[in-house]
């Protein structure tokens, strides 16, 4: 079941989620990397990060909140072991880069250009912007555009998704604007931002207090981003993402417009998921009449009354 | 070009360690332990090369549930395909475990994490443990026993129904000593009170339970010279190595410190490596403690 990811093809439209796969070494006793659309690789950035302290997680209903901090080994590292492992293995790379200047940005996406392995890279610019008093720079379509156009300049041939976050007025202008600078696709979404308070110490359960919200909880909301993201840009491809856990819930994503999907926090609970997912996929899409997961893309926008049985025509 | 750096880990037992594997494992018996429950599984490949010290994480709540979280848990015991785990009620995921009886299946991934390695040659090990932190150790001591060290064990708890494992280990061990908070079995304290003279003795010390009490054996340990072997129970997401949740600071060889994950790493650390004092801080020197400070 093959699927697009810009302009190259990858075997299966069902991918890991940046965050949730690490580099995806710790998942290779469970499932078969190389039969995955891609490992799409925790943020890295130009320098090593310690992360948070803890705790950096809450168990929510239907979902988690965590506070990492992008804990993570820096480019250098990431070059030396982590995308040789996976290219040695066989398997694809989606490389998810994150940053606080948009130079930095430029100079990551530098020094991943051509490397073995690289299918794709993502653009996490759910970060804070540190020359903007923090603000992060996808809830500002100029900031956004600015980072997607100087990883455009810096490797003008790899596909480039930009990863967006829920959290803004108006995610489809912000969509607009990355696909205007050079990014080839939108991934979508990131975690939405939320809060746990512990009752018994009276505090935020984080030691960062706020954290990402992730998992089937917040799916509807991911659900709608693609949706109104596919409307206003048809032609963009989406990687949808959010609290997909089984084969019916990536379907909803491909029908709301999302030419592939990341599995992500289902992995903590099944690290077989992406795996599983991919087979449930493929019998849903076959269920409802689809040769190729391609022809199910965008479907539930069609008009209202037509059949619910997709039907190849000619 | 910046230098090369990576993340300095731990020095680790030499052992060979099998890859976890992911199983459909069915009940095969349930046991009453004091206020635990001890659940038997078969679960195929999971133990036959798991060591004292390793967990193994079982999915809760079943297919429609709301919780994603697998819940991690010490290996108390691993005959042939069956393995046992205790199961203590803390929220509603071990809850939904302990509603489970025989004949019942459940997602389980194992063996995980780094074993106990083994006391010197011929040392006496001194085992403490805090509540069901002792589900390690009757397979432990049964190992050391078969080696021909010499066992001893402090079991404590805050009541008498919290203890485990005093019946099992009175046979493998040549001293047993067993405290309690409030007075209802053994002696009245904790287990850091009845150190002092056990650990003369020992060559030794492996420790298992809340991490104030790691923290409190680990200097006992550290003042009379002893290697301290502690296994840590920290909150987890996917007992794999991935979700990056349950880190805390530790010092590599190279005296680099790092946070590193306690399921892979972990959970069995060298107790003079952790950095008890900086858990749930970020101490400036920590690896990669710098960038945190510019983009945070």
């Amino acid at each position: 079941m093959r699927a697009r990811l810009g302009a190259t093809t990858i075997p299966s439209p069902v991918l890991t989620a940046s965050g949730c796969a690490a580099a995806g070494r710790e998942l290779d006793p469970f499932l078969d990397l190389t039969a995955l659309g891609a490992v799409v690789t925790k943020s890295v950035q130009l320098r090593a990060r310690s992360g948070r302290p803890t705790p950096r997680m809450a168990e929510t209903p239907s979902g988690m909140l965590n506070s990492i901090g992008l804990q993570g080994p820096g480019i250098d590292a990431f070059l030396a072991k982590d995308l040789p492992w996976l290219a040695a293995r066989g398997a694809r790379a989606m490389v998810s880069i994150a940053g606080g200047a948009v130079e930095e940005y430029a100079e990551l996406a530098s020094r991943l250009r051509g490397a073995a392995g690289l299918v794709a890279v993502e653009v996490n610019i759910s970060c804070p912007n540190v020359e903007s008093r923090g603000e992060v720079f996808a809830c500002d379509p100029a900031a956004a555009s600015a980072v997607l156009a100087a990883v455009r300049a810096a490797d003008p041939g790899v596909p480039v998704y930009a990863k967006l976050s829920p959290d803004v007025t108006d995610i489809v202008s912000v969509a607009r604007a990355c696909v205007d600078s050079g990014a080839d696709g939108i991934s979508a979404i990131n975690t939405l931002l939320g809060l746990v308070i512990d009752t018994d110490t009276l505090r935020p359960v984080l030691a960062a207090e706020t954290g990402g919200l992730s998992g089937p909880a917040i799916r509807p909301v991911a659900l709608r981003c693609v949706w109104q993201i596919h409307r206003a840009l048809p032609n963009t491809p989406i990687l949808g993402m959010g609290g997909i856990t089984n084969g019916a819930d990536a379907l909803q994503f491909i029908l709301a417009g999302a030419t592939a999907v990341s599995v992500g926090t289902a992995v903590f609970g099944d690290p077989n998921a992406p795996e599983r997912i991919g087979r449930e996929l493929a019998g849903a899409l076959a269920g409802k009449g689809f040769s190729r997961c391609s022809d199910a893309i965008g479907y539930a926008h069609r008009a209202p009354g037509r059949t619910g049985v997709h039907r190849v025509d000619a | 070009m910046t230098a090369m750096m990576s993340i300095p880990l731990p020095s680790v037992p030499n052992v060979k360690l099998l890859k976890p594997v992911q199983v459909r494992a069915q009940i095969v018996h349930v046991r009453a332990a004091g206020a635990y429950r001890e659940l038997a599984l078969h679960a195929p490949g999971v133990g036959v090369d798991a060591r004292p010290g390793q967990f193994v994480t079982l999915g809760v709540g079943g297919e429609s549930s709301a919780l994603l979280l697998r819940r991690a848990f010490a290996l108390s015991g691993v005959d042939g395909n069956v393995v046992s785990v205790v199961v203590a009620a803390h929220g509603p995921g071990t809850r939904w475990i302990l509603e489970r009886g025989a004949g019942d299946v459940m997602d389980l991934i194992g063996p995980l994490g780094r074993p106990f390695p083994e006391p010197p040659p011929g040392g006496a090990a001194l085992l403490v443990a805090g509540g069901y932190g002792a589900a390690p150790f009757v397979g432990l001591a049964q190992r050391l026993n078969a080696a021909g060290h010499a066992v001893a064990a402090v079991l404590g708890a805050a009541t008498a129904d919290r203890l485990y494992a005093v019946h099992d280990l009175a046979p493998l061990t040549q001293v047993l000593s067993v405290t309690t908070e409030d007075g209802s079995a053994g002696r009245t304290g904790r287990v850091t009170d009845v150190l002092p003279e056990l650990l003369p003795g020992a060559s030794a010390v492996y420790a298992c339970g809340p991490m104030p009490m790691l923290r409190a054996v680990a200097a006992q340990a550290a003042a009379c010279g002893l290697p301290c072997h502690v296994s840590v129970e920290e909150a987890m997401a996917c007992g794999i190595g991935v979700c990056m949740t349950c880190v805390l600071p530790v010092i590599g060889d190279d005296g680099t410190s790092a946070f590193v994950r306690s399921c892979v790493d972990g959970p069995v650390f060298d107790a003079a490596k952790v950095r008890f004092d900086d858990i749930s801080r970020l101490p400036g020197d920590l690896h990669g403690a710098g960038a945190m400070r510019a983009n945070t």
